[in-house]
């Protein structure tokens, strides 16, 4: 085990038994996320990356191999590890400051403190004036913003993300990704975040890590040497586009595998 | 106002919406008209719209036809009330837990095809002919069907959903009552008015044997004395109860469920 780890992934594998025999989905996963890092997992689509995140998330089990949150293994989903969907995923009966609200409902914290807590993250997600209304009222961008923000009001050790914005428009998810950087250093959580987009991977990530093809492994991890906080223009400079080059590389040698 | 009328998928004017429903009506009621006062049908077998109107005001007048109208209601809405009551919370449990759908799924999905029909003999034998055998019938109609399309309901509750609510901590008590029962409410509100209306159409079916009131034994009962006229109220009477039981369950829907409209909050 790595030491001062916040999550560690170890040797993780995952075997689904599917009509047409057996599919490894992760082998040999192995990788761990420091208190307060932004760590970007980058991979072909069917790699196995969004396994990873179930995994952490309690969702799935692993085959074999261990997942340790602050030292502790997991069994099973639990709030201390939230969750963001690529689907949108909030309570369509539920308005937004509701949706906010639920897992503190669920933990019995008073009528009061709920709404101070989901006022507090809707003025984070910049989306205060929008407490009463439902989710089919708002765009795709703002569900997502509502996601996050209901998955930080339960204080959650570590945000789980997988493709959260992989729905939306490019313009609205550039702006998104700001918002999300914004979020992060405000709160200072741990994140866990999946894509199968090489900018996005750089733009938010500390380190990127590679997956190869289905089964998924880490094939390289990359630290983004740029200073924090970023905004868009950072996607123009060259240090930008050099690891772009260099991520562009390895993950086309994995997508040539994956379409084989 | 006639653009679009004959391409596929085009929306069409609101005028030339309504007045094609109104059209169909009129033609039904005129071809109704040209045989019945034509003299082309004999008026035993096909009475005129205006006879039936006037048989309808003096069934009405005479006061008879709200008690066969009320045993009626109470008949189809208790048969129909313990079939929720029981079908409702079974196809829940159905559409959520594996051991249920395959203890009760196979047993549902093979009595659904008997004809509730064929089962009167036997309701009579085992429970008479009193009021319980008739609802049992209208019980029998819908059960099957309902517990079904509620297990199919709650099946269909996006499976993300359950997900997230995992990671922010609902145990499995939690599931049902504050992520899967409000999320498949509405289908399940939609569900009630289908059935309910098959339930009306099992009214007849149920009064055709030891009844003494009731619309089904009043149309009985015309026909017996050759009242084409009375069974053809009796018929539009069944017919608008329906409609009106199914415009009761469509504003309960949409008073329940302003959630699911774009506009407002």
């Amino acid at each position: 085990m790595v030491n001062g780890a916040k999550l560690v992934i170890d040797n993780v594998r995952k075997v689904f038994s599917t009509k047409n025999g057996e599919v490894i989905a992760l082998d040999q996963a192995s990788f761990s996320v420091k208190e307060g890092e932004f760590i970007t997992i980058l991979g072909p689509s069917g790699c196995g990356k969004s396994t990873i995140l179930r995994v952490v998330a309690g969702l799935e089990e692993p085959s074999s191999g261990h997942v340790y949150l602050d030292g502790k293994e997991i069994k099973g989903p639990g709030p201390d590890r939230g969750m963001v969907f690529q689907s949108y995923t909030l309570y369509p009966w539920l308005t937004v400051e509701q949706n906010i609200a639920f897992g503190l409902q669920l933990k019995g914290v008073s009528k009061k403190e709920q709404q101070e807590i989901s006022h507090h993250y809707l003025e984070l997600i910049g989306l205060k004036g929008f407490e009463k209304h439902y989710p089919i009222q708002l765009s795709g961008g703002m569900k997502q913003r509502v996601a996050i923000a209901r998955a930080l009001a339960n204080d959650p050790e570590i945000l789980l993300m997988d493709e959260p914005f992989g729905a939306l428009d490019a313009q609205t998810r550039s702006i998104m990704q700001e918002i999300l950087l914004k979020v992060w250093e405000e709160t200072k959580k741990t994140i866990l975040f999946i894509t199968h987009d090489v900018e996005e991977s750089i733009f938010l990530g500390d380190t990127v890590y590679v997956m190869t093809a289905r089964p998924g492994r880490i094939k390289k991890g990359i630290t983004v040497p740029i200073p924090r906080p970023r905004d868009y223009h950072f996607k123009s400079s060259s240090q930008f586009l050099d690891l772009k080059g260099e991520l562009l590389e390895l993950i086309r040698e994995e997508s040539i595998k994956a379409v084989r | 106002m006639w653009k679009n009328i004959f391409t596929p998928n085009k929306e069409i004017s609101k005028t030339a919406y309504v007045g094609a429903g109104i059209v169909t009506f009129a033609s039904l009621i005129i071809a109704w008209s040209v045989l019945s006062y034509g003299g082309l049908v004999n008026p035993l077998f096909l009475p005129s719209p205006g006879q039936v109107i006037k048989t309808a005001i003096s069934m009405f007048q005479s006061g008879d036809i709200y008690r066969d109208i009320g045993i009626s209601f109470s008949r189809v809405a208790l048969g129909f009330f313990f079939a929720a009551l029981i079908g409702v919370p079974l196809g829940i449990l159905m559409g959520t837990l594996r051991i249920m759908e395959g203890a009760f799924e196979p047993i549902i999905g093979f009595i659904r095809y008997m004809p509730a029909s064929a089962f009167i003999p036997l309701f009579i034998l085992w429970i008479g002919l009193g009021e319980t055998e008739k609802m049992a019938v209208i019980f029998f109609g819908t059960f099957f069907q309902l517990t079904l399309m509620v297990m199919d309901v709650t099946k269909n509750v996006q499976h993300d959903l359950i997900e997230v609510s995992y990671t922010l901590g609902v145990n499995k008590l939690q599931l049902f009552k504050k992520v899967i029962l409000p999320a498949s409410l509405p289908g399940i509100v939609d569900t009630l008015r289908i059935t309910f209306g098959w339930a009306w159409t099992y009214l007849v079916v149920a009064e055709l044997v030891g009844a003494s009131e009731g619309l089904g034994f009043m149309i009985m009962q015309a026909s017996r004395f050759l009242k084409p006229d009375k069974i053809i109220v009796g018929i539009l009477i069944i017919g608008l109860l329906g409609l009106l039981t199914d415009l009761i369950f469509k504003a309960i829907y949409r008073a329940s469920f302003h959630w699911m409209k774009k506009e407002g909050s």
